[in-house]
């Protein structure tokens, strides 16, 4: 599970263009409004990521905002959902 | 890069956007969202910042009284080829929200907090005859007292941005709104 966190962190920061570091993304901290300030666009870019990196699709949209709460939360959705090779 | 003829930041060694990252830092800029534009809007908005520091104070006017008024060759071309290389995949969503030549003109006025009217035109070549009347007519008809105007053009690796600043009331270190004034800028600044 750690390496997936640390992984998605570095996942994120590339996506979007993020200038800062790994470690200044908490596990738990919110990623939308007063945590990290991701907007609407980062959202969708987020989707994107899960798609590209993970072959995951975001299947119910009500559940973006569980699931992108925090890094930690998206890698507990993908360690759920990812498909077994 | 330059203003008013003097030479503010020069790096002839690294390509567009390395050189766009490189005078956000020169000109020690915090806007962490200038890292998520397109080259586009990095141009207008890192052109836009150097044009208002130091000399102009946009806080003296209303938001609603200044406006921008910009135009360019190939409109968002640049972006839009980098979008469809996307969409081949999984399209990119932030790459898509640029796909228009306004956008620039919208994050300008975000980053200044501007309300005023606004254009974009796109033309082969720059019109400055054009481009004086229009903005002119906004004077006129007292729709703006301040207006950002110029040329934001990029595609590839090609590349030039001229923005100049117009106030209804001319201040005495300013020039004349003529179109030979213009045209002096524009071609002053063969980027």
């Amino acid at each position: 599970m750690d390496k997936l966190i640390n992984d998605l962190k570095v996942q994120i920061i590339a996506q979007l263009n993020l200038q800062i570091k790994p470690e200044d993304i908490g596990d738990d901290q919110p990623l939308f409004a007063d945590g990290l300030g991701l907007d609407s666009i980062d959202a969708l870019e987020l989707i994107v990521l899960l798609q590209q990196h993970y072959k995951i699709k975001l299947s119910n949209a009500e559940d973006g905002p569980k699931v992108f709460k925090s890094v930690k939360t998206m890698a507990d959705y993908i360690t759920a959902h990812q498909p077994k090779v | 890069m330059y203003k008013n003829g003097r030479s503010l930041f020069e790096n002839e060694k690294i390509e567009l956007p390395e050189f766009l990252i490189a005078a956000y830092n020169h000109f020690e800029i915090n806007y962490p969202k200038f890292y998520k534009m397109d080259i586009l809007s990095k141009l207008g908005v890192l052109a836009a910042d150097v044009l208002l520091k130091d000399d102009f104070k946009i806080e003296d006017y209303k938001a609603e009284d200044v406006g921008i008024v910009l135009s360019n060759a190939n409109a968002s071309l640049d972006t839009d080829i980098k979008y469809f290389e996307t969409v081949k995949g999984i399209a990119s969503p932030a790459l898509f929200v640029y796909t228009l030549p306004n956008i620039v003109i919208g994050e300008i006025s975000i980053r200044h907090r501007l309300k005023g009217e606004n254009a974009f035109f796109v033309a082969e070549k720059f019109d400055v005859d054009f481009i004086q009347q229009y903005v002119s007519n906004l004077f006129y008809n007292n729709v703006l007292q301040v207006c950002i105007c110029g040329w934001v053009e990029v595609l590839g690796d090609k590349y030039k941005t001229v923005l100049y600043l117009i106030e209804k009331n001319k201040n005495k270190k300013s020039l004349d709104f003529t179109k030979e004034n213009i045209n002096k800028i524009y071609e002053n600044n063969n980027g």
